[in-house]
């Protein structure tokens, strides 16, 4: 046995086309996922140059971005409709399999691969979404890209890139009860920065991410990029294998013993060598609350604002100022003390089966605050069947709830899903941009089980005191 | 893509950190099917009011500032959303380089396929550049072939770049036809590995 090596150097060495001096690497892409917003131009440059997509085989294309979740055939705006009708021509030309708005396996881009068995371990996946750090879950390098390697991908099947940097993020302990992998995540970017992961892909390790289902490490793994990292990763083990067994495109019968096997022999070395660690304590995770507007900012929910006048770094404080006005916050403000108009349970952070589940169990019994309109957008068309086959749409439309077709929805607003200026939004979402929700709209992060709470209270509260719903 | 080897111009300077893609160019703007004529919507909600007239609150609204090619801004530029949309309005607006102490990694790529020229110059240097160029007009000279800034009263700093990036811009390739002269290489590789 040679060198103790990372999964991340292990998935790279299998993938290198060509190498050379002064030259990045000529990488190999197994999977490139496509969506209507960022490939038409990509597909109009092939189109120009007279060029085809080398392997329609390893594309897969769906609709998320723009698609209206209720009334799915009535697109009203025009530019939208638009967008959705050219992927559409551009799949037919190129030959390429396509989700559209009426096919069940719909949904989005980073909830279906997983869910379709096209997402596996070992696998190099790109998606013009810088939300492609998802699938890292399974052990798989997955990272966004923009449109020219879109158009890259598509005719020439690999990338240029430059080796990464390695960085091992260290969970021990495991989180508490009502603490979720969302608060794991948005702690871990609270305590190291919206720019620590830049330049590395990460690999989550330690004994509470070991412990977390795979859905769970996918929302880990969507927020890589909020920390900076275009990819982020977690080493296979028995329970990638289990998720992915019986999935469409995962090998069956005989062959899948063996491709499992081959997954888990993936994983990194005992001894291998990270280019740089941090570590944090699970044990001392709590449910968190952004405050501001990067994903940095935030919060438990225990806790309050900052104040900027104790900050000595000028340009922090500036910063911290700027996104407390914005967000029409006071310093050493309690965040319970923060009223809610808007609720949304959906995106590719928070949108699969279990993060339903999770809210449910909160929702059940419960009314939506009459201040507050909520709305839950499963991930998936799948998701939104299975969801349904269990009956948590009557808790949620009971309680309430808006009950939504798959989409991103409200994350970004492309849609008629809009937070409206100077309104407030509790979201299972990933970014808490000025304007993210719907201009001028205000956005705090929070877990699916949090953002439940906070719709039947219309303030954030510590869901930890929905002791029977969260397993206390 | 035209090459880039030389350029003197004029700076914006955006004295702001973690400056995201959907700030560069928001949401509703991204539904266009076309690559070009995204500069009149570049940092959209910043620039203008909700009725469109233009927010004189926002610096790259102030007529000194209106030949600038040369954007200067804080820590981590280009952070969040993958959106190319960002480096096209970026460019179609008239900006040829964009300076900070940090870039987000997919932005400081995409910048490289649109021919403009991301430069990481050290924090205390990029604070000198935004308070000279807040107090009064200031031009700067920027050269890829020898990497190096000069700004015309007098900071000057050479800079890196990989030798690949460095290539694609002063040469103005096409990296696709670049990538396509491999092709037995990637033929090679399929044959192997990837049936």
């Amino acid at each position: 046995m040679g060198q103790p090596k990372t999964i991340i150097e292990k998935i790279w060495d299998q993938h290198v086309v060509h190498q050379e001096e002064d030259k990045p690497d000529l990488l190999y892409i197994d999977l490139h996922l496509v969506h209507e917003v960022t490939s038409p131009q990509a597909f109009e440059g092939l189109r120009m140059s007279s060029r085809k997509v080398r392997r329609p085989d390893r594309t897969y294309a769906t609709m998320d971005h723009n698609v209206p979740t209720v009334h799915r055939n009535v697109i009203k705006d025009a530019v939208s409709k638009k967008q959705m009708e050219t992927l559409e021509s551009n799949c037919e030309e190129f030959g390429i399999r396509l989700a559209d708005i009426n096919h069940p396996d719909q949904g989005i881009v980073h909830v279906i691969g997983p869910e379709l068995g096209l997402t596996q371990p070992g696998k190099t996946i790109v998606c013009g979404d810088s939300h492609t750090s998802t699938h890292g879950a399974f052990g798989s390098l997955a990272f966004g890209i923009g449109t020219s390697e879109v158009e890259h991908v598509l005719a020439t099947q690999s990338l240029w890139q430059a080796s990464p940097k390695t960085l091992q993020v260290k969970v021990d302990g495991v989180l508490g009860t009502g603490v979720t992998a969302k608060d794991l995540i948005l702690a871990i970017i609270a305590k190291f920065g919206v720019r620590f992961g830049t330049g590395y892909v990460i690999e989550y390790t330690g004994e509470a991410i070991r412990y977390l289902s795979m859905e769970e490490r996918m929302t880990i793994c969507n927020m890589s990029i909020e920390a900076g990292a275009r990819a982020g990763l977690i080493s296979p083990d028995d329970k990638t294998v289990q998720y992915l067994k019986g999935k469409r495109y995962v090998p069956d019968g005989e062959e899948f013993g063996a491709t499992a096997d081959e997954w888990k022999a993936l994983a990194s070395d005992p001894g291998a060598v990270y280019d740089a660690t941090v570590e944090i304590d699970a044990t001392k995770v709590e449910p968190q609350v952004t405050w501001g507007t990067n994903p940095s900012q935030g919060v438990p929910v225990g806790a309050a604002t900052p104040d900027p006048a104790a900050l000595d770094d000028e340009q922090e404080r500036d910063s911290v100022q700027r996104a407390l006005d914005y967000m029409g916050l006071q310093a050493n403000q309690s965040i319970q003390s923060i009223p809610i108009e808007h609720v949304f349970i959906g995106s590719c952070t928070n949108s699969r089966l279990s993060d339903l589940q999770k809210a449910a169990k909160i929702v059940k019994g419960g009314k939506v605050n009459e201040n507050v309109r909520a709305l839950v957008v499963p991930g998936s068309q799948t998701v939104k069947e299975q969801a349904e086959a269990e009956g948590l749409h009557t808790i949620f439309l009971t309680a309430g709830f808006e009950w939504r077709d798959a989409g991103c929805s409200m994350c970004l607003a492309m849609n008629d899903d809009i937070v409206p200026p100077g309104e407030r939004c509790a979201s299972t979402s990933n970014r808490n941009f000025e304007g993210r929700q719907g201009n001028g709209s205000r956005t705090h992060l929070v877990s699916p089980e949090m953002a439940a709470a906070a719709a039947l209270e219309g303030y954030f509260v510590d869901v930890r005191k929905y002791a029977a719903a969260v397993g206390g | 893509m035209e090459p880039f080897q030389r350029h003197k111009g004029l700076i914006y300077p955006l004295d702001r950190s973690n400056v995201d893609t959907d700030q560069i160019i928001p949401k509703q703007f991204l539904k266009r099917i076309e690559r070009q004529g995204f500069g009149q919507f570049l940092f959209y909600h910043w620039r203008f009011h909700d009725d469109g007239t233009p927010r004189e609150d926002f610096t790259l609204n102030d007529p000194k500032y209106k030949q600038a090619t040369v954007l200067v801004a804080g820590e981590n530029f280009g952070c969040g959303s993958s959106r190319e949309h960002a480096p096209w309005a970026i460019q179609d607006y008239g900006f040829k380089v964009v300076i900070a102490p940090s870039f987000a990694d997919i932005f400081y790529n995409n910048c490289f396929k649109n021919g403009i020229l991301p430069i990481v110059l050290p924090k205390e240097q990029v604070n000198e550049l935004l308070r000279q160029a807040e107090e009064e007009s200031l031009q700067i000279e920027v050269d890829l072939i020898d990497q190096f800034v000069k700004s015309e009263n007098g900071v000057k700093a050479s800079f890196e770049i990989q030798p690949y990036h460095k290539n694609m811009l002063v040469n103005g390739w096409d990296e696709i036809s670049v990538t396509l002269n491999y092709g037995e290489a990637i033929d090679r590789y399929e044959a192997l590995h990837a049936k």
